[in-house]
């Protein structure tokens, strides 16, 4: 992971934020929005690309002022420039999509706290070139949005027999309402990194195998 | 509501944790000791206190007159980052035995989502000053007593036999899942 703008090291960089460093599964960042928000899939995907603007703009900016923001006082500064893109977020989903302002609420201003963005800007747009900041903040925020994504649907047809909103079991499927009250949330989550440790763990050691 | 009753909404039937899925990040991350975990709540509860009757001012007194409301976040986070970095001098200085306490603790509160949180929080419920301050506290309280059973359990799961694939993260949050579930029994009590 050097410097340099190289196709095969912007897809390298673009999948390692998709799956092999995965925010939510693999980096286990940002686990406050992923818990509260993801009581529905909608919710989960709208939390999950407005997450993906910001740390897109964010890791872009942050990329192209790298060298003009003064070591000591960085962290600041990166907290001002993902600040103002939340608030650009806030009022566009204000204006156009009340109905998810509404239900996402006191977690979209807590986007500026999400420790992936902050992550990405230190451990990446900081010390790299624009265009490769912003393939890594898309490759990040699309993992954070497909792992929102994912718990959300899985709560969702639990917790209310529905997907993205649509009767999915029949009426006589007695929702189990625990999975989308606040324990349910811990519990799919624990649950599922433990699979997914679980299936790269079997992976890895049938991958030995061959080997040998 | 009277302030017993907002006491116990704040420290059981709300927890910041249990019921809001704030300050998750620091309850995973920093739960790993008993003793570590009750230094963080301290800095947090001292921390979140003092963010909310500052935001209080900076938005009546500031944001509100100039008609700024939109930029409550950025205004929120750098008060808090200020304070922080404030809180952090101060201690220095005048009582370098707490400040060793909580040293490392003290820079990560500034992204803990606790304190932007009840900041957000009391603006939008439109609390008045002293119950904005309490609920900063009290919630504090409560993320103190979860980061604390939490370090407690997970002290525990040290030594019992865990299948491989769920080491760490994953048995950690089930157990939080499981006294999410307990803490469910206090939601009627308010």
């Amino acid at each position: 992971m050097h410097e340099g703008n190289s196709p095969a090291r912007l897809k390298k960089v673009f999948t390692n934020g998709l799956i092999s460093d995965n925010p939510t599964f693999r980096l286990v960042l940002g686990t406050c929005p992923t818990l509260a928000v993801t009581t529905s899939a909608i919710n989960g995907l709208g939390m999950g690309l407005a997450a993906t603007f910001v740390l897109i703009c964010s890791n872009m900016v942050v990329s192209a002022l790298r060298k003009v923001i003064p070591d000591k006082v960085r962290i600041p500064a990166y907290i001002v420039i993902i600040a103002t893109f939340v608030t650009v977020v806030q009022l566009l989903l204000q204006a156009y999509i009340p109905s998810l302002y509404e239900s996402l609420g006191l977690f979209i201003p807590l986007i500026v706290v999400n420790c992936i963005i902050l992550a990405r800007a230190e451990a990446f747009a900081g010390k790299n070139p624009v265009l490769a900041s912003g393939v890594d903040g898309l490759g990040m925020g699309l993992g954070f949005t497909l792992a929102l994504t994912l718990i959300g649907v899985i709560r969702e047809f639990i917790g209310a027999g529905t997907a993205f909103g649509f009767q999915v079991l029949g009426s006589s499927y007695e929702p189990m309402l625990l999975i989308v009250m606040a324990s349910g949330g811990f519990l799919t989550y624990g649950l599922l990194l433990g699979i997914i440790n679980l299936l790269t763990e079997s992976k890895k050691s049938h991958r030995q195998k061959e080997a040998e | 509501m009277n302030i017993f009753l907002f006491m116990i909404s704040c420290i059981l039937t709300n927890n910041f944790i249990f019921s809001r899925f704030l300050g998750c990040c620091p309850f995973l991350g920093v739960s790993g000791k008993v003793s570590t975990a009750a230094s963080m709540g301290l800095a947090v509860t001292f921390v979140m206190t003092i963010a909310s009757f500052v935001c209080y001012m900076v938005d009546q007194w500031v944001l509100v007159p100039l008609g700024l409301l939109y930029m409550r976040t950025i205004a929120f986070i750098l008060v808090i980052a200020a304070l922080v970095q404030f809180v952090e001098m101060f201690l220095k200085k005048s009582s370098p035995a707490i400040y060793s306490a909580l040293g490392i603790y003290l820079p990560l509160i500034t992204t803990n989502c606790a304190v932007l949180g009840v900041a957000t929080l009391n603006v939008s419920a439109e609390y008045n000053m002293l119950y904005s301050v309490l609920n900063g506290f009290f919630g504090a309280l409560g993320f103190t007593l979860a980061i604390v059973l939490m370090a407690g359990v997970r002290e525990r799961l040290e030594s019992s036999k865990i299948p491989k694939c769920m080491k760490g993260f994953p048995i950690s949050l089930v157990s939080a899942g499981l006294m999410a579930m307990a803490f469910m029994g206090f939601s009627g009590m308010v």
